[in-house]
C-alpha cells in the first residue's frame, strides 16, 4: 500500500501560493538623459497602495534632490527625480517599503 | 564443423606463414624443439594439429603485448603451457599479466589445480585450438599497425574528426560565439554613432531592428540609421554603457533559459502576437515579453501654448 500512496503524493499542478509567479506589476526605473550632463530618473508603477506624495517627500530628502510626481494616463502616477537616482531609489523600495527585489527591474545604461 | 571446414583454408595458410615466421626466430621454445621430433615421425594430419598447438603457444607467448581484450584467451593458453612444463614461460606471463592487472596467485593457483588435468586440456584446447586461434591470427596481422595506436591517440583522433565534421556535438560550441565589442564614436557634440550594430545583431542572429527597438528603449532615446547602417543615437553614450545595454538585451532575447545556449532564433507568433525564442540547440521555446518603451518624461523646451 505505501507504494500506491507514492502515487497521489502531491499534485504538481496545485496552487504552490507563489503570487510572485505572474510578473504583472514591474517597478520600472528608468533614467533619461537631459542637456549636459544632466539626467532624470523616473520611477513608474509603484503600488497604488503607498502614497506617492509622502514617499517623493521623503526621496526629495533623502537624496538632495528635486523632485515631482506626473499624472499619466497610460502608466499612472510616475515620479521624476533629478539626476541619477536608480540604485538609491532601489535600496528605498526595497528597504523602507519592503518590495521584491525581482519586481524592481532598473534600466538604462 | 562446417565453420571450421569454410576457416580451413585461411588458416592452414596463416598458420603455415605463422609457423615459418615463429619458428625461426624464436627458438626458445622447447615445444618447438619437441614438435619437430614429432613432425619427423608423424603423418600429415597430425602435423596439422601439431602445428595449430605451437602457434597457439606462439599467439599466446605474444598476446600480452597484443591487447588486454583477449586476456581470457591467454589465460587459458597459460593453462596450457603450465602443463607442457614451460614453468619459466609461465612466469614471464605471469608478470606481463600483473602488469596487465591481473592476479597472478590466483592464475598460479588455477594452474597449478589444473595441470593434473593437462592432458584433457590439451585436447580440447587442441580441439578448440582452429576455433581460438581464428582469432589471434587476426589480431596478430592487424598488431603492428594496433601497437602505435595507443588509446590517447585513437581519442585525440576521433575527437579532432568530430569537430571538423560536427562542431556541435565536440562541445565548447558557448566559447565558439564571440560577439565583437561595440565601436561607439561620438558624432558631433550630442549624438553617439553605435558602428557595428549590424554586425552583433547578425552575429547574434537577431533583427537589427529588435535591437535598436531595445537600445532605445533602454537608453530612453531616440535616433536613426545613417547610410552605411551604423546607428545614431541621441545622447552621450560611452561603450561601457552600451555594453552593458548589449549584456542584458542578450540575457533576456538571446540566451536560452533552459541549456544556457546563444544559438538561438526569435520568433513572432501571429496568432497570439507573441515572441518566442526558439533554441537551435536544445529545441525549447520561451515566450519574452515585447518591448515596452514605457513611460518618456519630457525633456527640452516646452511647447507655447
Amino acid at each position: 500500500m505505501s507504494s500506491i500512496e507514492n502515487l497521489k503524493s502531491f499534485d504538481p499542478f496545485a496552487d504552490t501560493g507563489d503570487a510572485e509567479t505572474q510578473p504583472t506589476n514591474y517597478i520600472h526605473i528608468r533614467i533619461q538623459q537631459r542637456n549636459g550632463r544632466k539626467t532624470l530618473t523616473t520611477v513608474q508603477g509603484v503600488p497604488a497602495e503607498y502614497d506617492l506624495k509622502k514617499i517623493l517627500k521623503v526621496l526629495k530628502k533623502d537624496f538632495a534632490c528635486n523632485g515631482n510626481i506626473v499624472k499619466e494616463e497610460d502608466f499612472g502616477q510616475v515620479i521624476q527625480l533629478q539626476g541619477d537616482q536608480r540604485l538609491k531609489v532601489m535600496e528605498f523600495l526595497t528597504q523602507q517599503l519592503g518590495l521584491q527585489k525581482k519586481n524592481i527591474k532598473i534600466h538604462g545604461f | 564443423m562446417s565453420e571450421d571446414l569454410g576457416f580451413d583454408p585461411s588458416l592452414k595458410k596463416k598458420k603455415k606463414s605463422k609457423s615459418k615466421t615463429e619458428d625461426s626466430p624464436a627458438p626458445v621454445d622447447s615445444a618447438t624443439e619437441n614438435v619437430d621430433e614429432l613432425f619427423s615421425g608423424l603423418k600429415k594430419k597430425k602435423k596439422k594439429s601439431k602445428s595449430v598447438e605451437t602457434e597457439s603457444t606462439g599467439d599466446a607467448s605474444n598476446e600480452p603485448t597484443i591487447t588486454d581484450a583477449l586476456e581470457g584467451l591467454s589465460l587459458k593458453k597459460k593453462k596450457k603451457k603450465s602443463s607442457s612444463s614451460k614453468n619459466t614461460e609461465a612466469d614471464d606471463f605471469d608478470k606481463q599479466l600483473e602488469q596487465a592487472g591481473i592476479n597472478a596467485q590466483e592464475s598460479l593457483n588455477t594452474s597449478t589445480n589444473q595441470s593434473s588435468e593437462t592432458n584433457e586440456i590439451i585436447s580440447s584446447s587442441s580441439n578448440n585450438a582452429p576455433n581460438s586461434s581464428s582469432s589471434p591470427s587476426q589480431s596478430s596481422s592487424s598488431i603492428p599497425s594496433s601497437s602505435p595506436l595507443a588509446y590517447p591517440n585513437l581519442l585525440s583522433r576521433f575527437f579532432s574528426i568530430l569537430k571538423e565534421k560536427n562542431p556541435e556535438l565536440a562541445g565548447g560550441q558557448q566559447s565558439k560565439l564571440k560577439i565583437p565589442p561595440p565601436e561607439v564614436a561620438r558624432e558631433g557634440n550630442k549624438k553617439t554613432m553605435f558602428a557595428n550594430v549590424q554586425t552583433i545583431a547578425t552575429v547574434l542572429q537577431r533583427n537589427p531592428e529588435h535591437l535598436i527597438q531595445y537600445l532605445f528603449a533602454e537608453l530612453g532615446t531616440s535616433g536613426s540609421i545613417d547610410g552605411e547602417k551604423r546607428l545614431i543615437i541621441k545622447g552621450r553614450f560611452q561603450a561601457k554603457n552600451i555594453e552593458s545595454v548589449l549584456r542584458r538585451y542578450i540575457q533576456e532575447y538571446v540566451i536560452c533559459k533552459t541549456c544556457k545556449s546563444m544559438n538561438t532564433e526569435l520568433k513572432r507568433e501571429s496568432t497570439n502576437r507573441l515572441h518566442f525564442i526558439v533554441c537551435k540547440a536544445c529545441g525549447s521555446t520561451k515566450s519574452v515579453s515585447s518591448i515596452k518603451t514605457g513611460f518618456q518624461a519630457h525633456v527640452g523646451r516646452r511647447k507655447k501654448v
